[in-house]
């Protein structure tokens, strides 16, 4: 079965979600190729070369993806679809922006956010939030499109030599413009390949109260992260939140401060390893999953627990 | 100009669900259900559109079992002008089936927006309205937190990785709505009664020339594995001993 795994990168570097998905492409059991489309993205179809398992990289240098507008996207991934029994990308903001456009065209149904392969026909995805797991098989001889969860998957070894192929770019339908963008900027770990995640929710009761999640989490060399309640509020910007609608992670620990655990957040970090409570609510939902809870003022306990980190050493 | 709203009937968002013992789905008898919250964002903002003299009409739109009624009743008490419902019975229907539906309607109606939510909180695909664009080789303006329309353009501004990305879309177009694009209110008495004279005409997918058999099998739906949680510690000094010695994660 032939594959084609579509990179997620930022025309910078590639990121980690491409590296897990390709361990669902190499799943599928075919030769995967990966396409690499972006603007002066040179460096990053390198670094998808080292992708174990990679038959070759394609590259698509132009600037009509330079913000991976879902209509040139589509475009250009349907012009390759020819060849591919299966098309996956990770289900990233922008995976899930354009790979629905191209079940659409191809007439096939799309299977978003898979978390395992069980077959090369086979795949388990979660619905409700993570509550309930599907397990849906697609009718045969047609093709797969696939969203992947990064998070359910290991990601391949960086010890691959495929060669790299560049590509002309598709013509796009021209009906969509990048105007701006508005990235916040941080020196902290990516929240969704962080090993540490430390989230605040509404219990944090301003954005000024982040910091001293901030000091814990520089600590911890981790990422910070929210619930909705807090990025509603405005304490932070909307791309801290964790849940169902919002970013998955499952870090080796997660550390949820002054959030309830509504199911909605759950469904984002329950596959944490470790997963850390701090609440004054001692029937808060969120310690049902914690393995260490600790009932306490979060105001006594964040300051305490960041002191005797720096005891420590950390 | 029309607006398309796009909405669906899915379980509450505050219903814990449960898993059928046969596995064979989710045990939906005598729960609550309710419009899905990303379509109750997408119907205020068609609202907001039309208050500030953008959207002359507004025909809320839904493809669900007969119950869906109350739905479209809802969008239409809200301040939607009228609704279509695409009865499809007790039948799943996936994505690329609503998708499909939408898009005869849409050709048929004529709006210079549809707008829908991101992703329906029961299956949770996030799919639809990006299947609809390429169907009617629209754009989009996916993950929506403001949407400006100006002309014949809608600047759509998106939650994407890292914070927000605007872009400007010619219409006709399509929007899919996230959390914080507005908050959606809530219907009067009187526009509830009001809403009861506003007509919902019923279609079925065969008049719109589409099957709305599913394309995937489902094989199983069963419950997630379990965490094993629950367990207390007395002190930060204990949580950071634990941490380190117990868990081994910092
Ligand atoms: C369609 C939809 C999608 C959603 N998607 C998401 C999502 O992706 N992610 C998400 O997180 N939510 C999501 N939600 C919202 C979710 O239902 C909850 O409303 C939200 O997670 C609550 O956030 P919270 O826990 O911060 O706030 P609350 O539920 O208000 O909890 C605050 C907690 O802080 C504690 N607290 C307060 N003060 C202190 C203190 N001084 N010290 C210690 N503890 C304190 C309280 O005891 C309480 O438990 C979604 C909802 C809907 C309808």
């Amino acid at each position: 079965m032939a594959v084609l795994l579509i990179a997620e990168h930022d025309n910078k570097s590639l990121k980690d979600s491409t590296s897990k998905a390709m361990t669902a492409a190499i799943a599928l059991g075919g030769p995967v190729d990966i396409l690499v489309a972006g603007h002066s993205v040179r460096s990053v179809a390198d670094s998808a070369a080292k992708i174990a398992g990679a038959s070759k990289v394609l590259l698509a240098d132009d600037p009509q993806y330079a913000h991976q507008l879902a209509e040139n996207m589509a475009a250009l991934i349907l012009e390759l679809s020819g060849k591919y029994d299966a098309i996956l990308t990770p289900a990233s903001p922008s995976g899930k922006n354009y790979m629905p456009r191209v079940a659409a065209a191809l007439d096939v149904a799309q299977i978003s956010e898979i978390v395992s392969v069980d077959a090369a026909d086979t795949f388990t995805r979660p619905v409700y939030a993570g509550n309930a797991m599907q397990q849906v098989q697609v009718p045969s001889g047609t093709k797969r499109v696939i969203t992947v969860r990064p998070t359910a998957f290991k990601a391949a070894e960086l010890n691959g030599t495929a060669a790299i192929e560049t590509i002309g770019a598709a013509k796009g339908p021209g009906t969509s413009e990048f105007v701006r963008e508005e990235l916040s900027k941080s020196e902290r770990p990516e929240l969704a390949g962080a090993r540490v995640v430390v989230s605040g929710g509404r219990g944090m009761q301003s954005g000024e109260n982040f910091h001293l999640l901030e000091k814990v989490a520089d600590r911890l060399k981790a990422a910070v992260g929210a619930s909705r309640a807090a990025v509603d509020a405005g304490f932070v910007p909307n791309d801290y939140q964790v849940g169902q609608t919002g970013k998955i992670v499952a870090p080796e620990l997660y550390i949820a401060v002054g959030i309830s655990g509504a199911i909605q957040h759950l469904a984002g970090m329950k596959d944490s390893k470790v997963i850390v409570a701090i609440n004054k609510d001692e029937e808060a939902p969120i310690f049902q999953v914690a393995d260490y809870g600790l009932v306490a003022d979060l105001f006594k306990a964040v300051p305490e627990l960041d002191e005797e980190l720096k005891k420590q050493g950390y | 100009m029309k607006v398309l709203v796009a909405i669906k009937r899915v379980v509450d968002y505050n219903v814990k669900i449960r898993v059928k013992a046969d596995q064979t789905g989710v045990d939906l008898a005598n729960v609550k259900m309710s419009m899905n919250p990303f379509d109750e964002i997408g119907v205020e903002e068609a609202i907001r559109l039309k208050e500030k003299g953008v959207v002359t009409e507004i025909v809320a739109v839904s493809v669900g079992p007969k119950e869906t009624q109350e739905t479209i009743r809802t969008a239409l008490a809200m301040g939607a002008d009228r609704g279509i419902l695409v009865n499809t019975g007790s039948q799943d229907v996936e994505p690329l089936t609503v998708a499909k539906i939408l898009s005869a309607i849409a050709k048929a109606e004529g709006p210079q927006l549809v707008i829908l939510g991101k992703q329906a909180i029961d299956d949770d695909c996030n799919q639809t309205g990006q299947m609809l664009a390429q169907l009617l080789g629209w754009p989009q303006g996916t993950f929506a937190s403001k949407v400006v329309v100006e002309g014949d353009k809608a600047e759509v501004t998106r939650e994407v990785d890292g914070g927000l990305q605007t872009v400007r879309l010619t219409l006709p177009a399509i929007v899919t709505t996230d959390l914080r694009l507005n908050e959606p209110r809530y219907a009067s008495l009187p526009n509830i009664m009001k809403a009861k004279k506003k007509s919902i005409d019923e279609k079925t997918p065969a008049d719109f020339g589409v099957d709305a058999a599913p394309r995937l099998k489902v094989l199983k739906v069963s419950e997630p594995a379990k965490r094993k949680g629950g367990t207390k510690v007395k002190s930060v000094q204990e949580l950071v001993e634990k941490l380190k010695n117990e868990a081994g994660v910092i």
